[in-house]
């Protein structure tokens, strides 16, 4: 596996992203709160180009101490990226659908060292499509990628 | 192990939005593109113009002068609108708020001297996805069987038919016409079909199921008999209507999208069963479209399980409902994938290998990919290249002949490296 750079931290919007491609492999790279995460950027629905939608806070039902639903609003700690082709709404910390947490992005090592973001790009083509929608075994999501910044 | 080495080069991919060229947010469809680039023929039965952005255009095929000018009047010379039309209630909420561009507008730059905008945006769909051919619908036009002015529908609906037929096929061979039927003059309609069913382009002919006139009545005899004549299949194109009083009650868009587009394909499809159309016309060939999958094998087991305890409601059926259905044709979108083995299921039982047509959808928010039908599991190969193209090819009566580019053509020709 190969280490590049994704630039100075510097030059991400908080929220904000990057996506950039090596070798034909495409990667997403977020800031939220200070925090860097990365994904692939093939969602696991139908393989669109997930990390290429727009960003927005999760919308949140405002349930009062009644069970009456009075409105949405927009979380001030959850922000999502949007697949572009359908729709789907992924959590930028985590990569977990918003409804379903069994449908991930699937997360790329990322670090920050001197103020500079790194990530570690795949050496091995993933499917387009994920498991959960061809019926194939999944595996479990491998828990690394995260990174604080320091 | 990690391997540091000197940077290689990377490329910032953008954020998608309107403006961003088809092929590129297509990309991916493009890379999977490759793994059915042998397949003889790739046949989509069913995408979209967004008919809001050349509403100018269309309204001057109008005949009737006074709804032409009625049309002129309410656009003031814009571009874009929705004159005459009952624009349906709901339809701004297709794009999710912006969520999902290609929904939301199509402000893509387009070559000038290649050919119609439309006809450059839906080539590169094609290219992009792979696909041969591409049957072309309206949009928000599907719901002009709910218009209390029914000359609007005779009329326009025309207008859009001549458009098609007359400015865009011509610039781009691979799209396809099947001809909107304006339903609520049965007379009219068989004129219409008697007029193009000659006409290249034109494959079939297409009823907008948002509505409520029942297919079983008598006025409509003619105009099966004259379809039937053709040889060509008549297609029921459903769509949805927040405005209806049962779906009224429900309060998000995605909610009354979800029931509304089987409601009206169950309503007409059950009348057509009940009242023995298949035995009336037996070779005339029926095609439902955009209703996905799931609702058919619960309208199959409804049906048998009523129709069994009361025959003497519907003399005309010679056989089951779910004999009839399965001699039907489907298209596959929205292909409903969250329970592969329910999924698997419902192919099996609607014999989907000889009668499902794939259907994109495209540029609606929710649609397929062909990568939607590769990627089952339990699909034969021979299966796939079936719904996927000869299915449609042998129904339509269409040329089993590659005119699609290579993928890694279009890849290359975007500036994409292959991974």
């Amino acid at each position: 596996m190969t280490e590049v750079s994704a630039g100075r931290v510097d030059a991400f919007a908080d929220p904000g992203r990057k996506v950039i491609e090596v070798g034909g492999i495409e990667i997403g790279i977020f800031q939220f709160k200070g925090a860097f995460t990365a994904f692939e950027n093939i969602c696991p629905h139908l393989g669109g180009p997930v990390c290429q939608g727009l960003m927005l806070p999760r919308t949140v039902d405002d349930v009062t101490q009644d069970n009456v639903n009075l409105a949405r609003s927009f979380s001030k700690t959850h922000h999502n990226v949007i697949c572009p082709w359908h729709g789907m709404e992924f959590d930028i910390s985590t990569g977990e659908h918003v409804t379903t947490k069994t449908l991930r992005l699937r997360k790329v090592p990322v670090r920050v060292e001197d103020g500079e973001v790194f990530v570690t790009v795949p050496d091995r083509k993933h499917q387009h499509v994920h498991a959960w929608f061809t019926g194939e075994r999944q595996r479990p999501p491998r828990e690394r990628g995260t990174s604080d910044r320091t | 192990m990690l391997e540091r080495v000197a940077q290689p080069p990377t490329r910032e991919l953008a954020e998608i939005t309107t403006r961003t060229d088809t092929r590129d947010y297509l990309a991916h469809a493009t890379k999977q593109a490759r793994s059915y680039d042998d397949y003889e023929v790739i046949v989509d039965i069913d995408a979209h113009v967004s008919e809001s952005r050349f509403w100018a255009e269309i309204c001057t095929y109008i005949e009737n002068d006074v709804l032409k000018q009625m049309a002129e009047g309410m656009m003031q010379g814009a571009k874009s609108g929705n004159a005459l039309l009952n624009s349906a209630s709901g339809i701004s909420f297709q794009a999710v708020s912006g969520r999902i561009p290609h929904q939301q507008n199509n402000l893509e730059e387009v070559e000038p001297g290649a050919g119609h905008g439309f006809a450059q945006n839906m080539r590169r769909s094609m290219d992009a996805m792979g696909i041969d051919y591409q049957v072309v619908f309206p949009s928000g036009m599907l719901l002009l069987g709910m218009h209390p002015m029914h000359d609007v529908e005779l009329h326009v609906s025309n207008a859009f038919n001549r458009w098609i037929i007359e400015r865009i096929i011509p610039d781009e061979p691979r799209l396809l016409c099947l001809l909107y039927l304006p339903f609520h003059s049965p007379d009219l309609c068989v004129q219409l079909v008697e007029k193009y069913a000659h006409i290249p382009g034109v494959i079939g002919f297409s009823v907008s199921c948002v509505r409520n006139n029942p297919v079983y009545h008598p006025s409509y005899m003619k105009l099966y008999r004259a379809v039937e004549a053709t040889g060509k299949p008549l297609v029921f194109h459903t769509a949805y209507n927040w405005t209806d009083p049962s779906f009224a009650q429900l309060n998000r868009f995605g909610a009354m999208h979800a029931l509304s587009f089987s409601h009206y394909n169950l309503i007409h499809l059950t009348n057509w069963l009940f009242n023995g159309l298949p035995d009336r016309f037996p070779k005339l060939k029926v095609v439902w479209i955009e209703g996905g999958l799931a609702w058919i094998p619960y309208l199959m087991q409804r049906l048998d399980h009523e129709i069994l305890m009361r025959p003497s409601e519907a003399p005309g059926l010679k056989r089951l409902p779910s004999e009839y259905i399965r001699e039907m044709y489907f298209t596959s979108q929205p292909l409903e994938r969250s329970n592969i083995r329910m999924l698997q299921a419902t192919m099996e039982t609607i014999n989907a290998e000889t009668q499902l047509l794939f259907a994109s959808d495209w540029p609606h928010w929710d649609f397929d990919p062909p990568s939607a039908i590769t990627t089952l599991p339990f699909l034969s190969d021979t299966a796939k290249r079936n719904i996927l193209g000869l299915n449609a090819a042998k129904l339509f009566n269409l040329p089993v002949k590659r005119v699609r580019p290579r993928a890694e053509d279009v890849l290359a020709s975007r500036g994409n490296l292959v991974s």
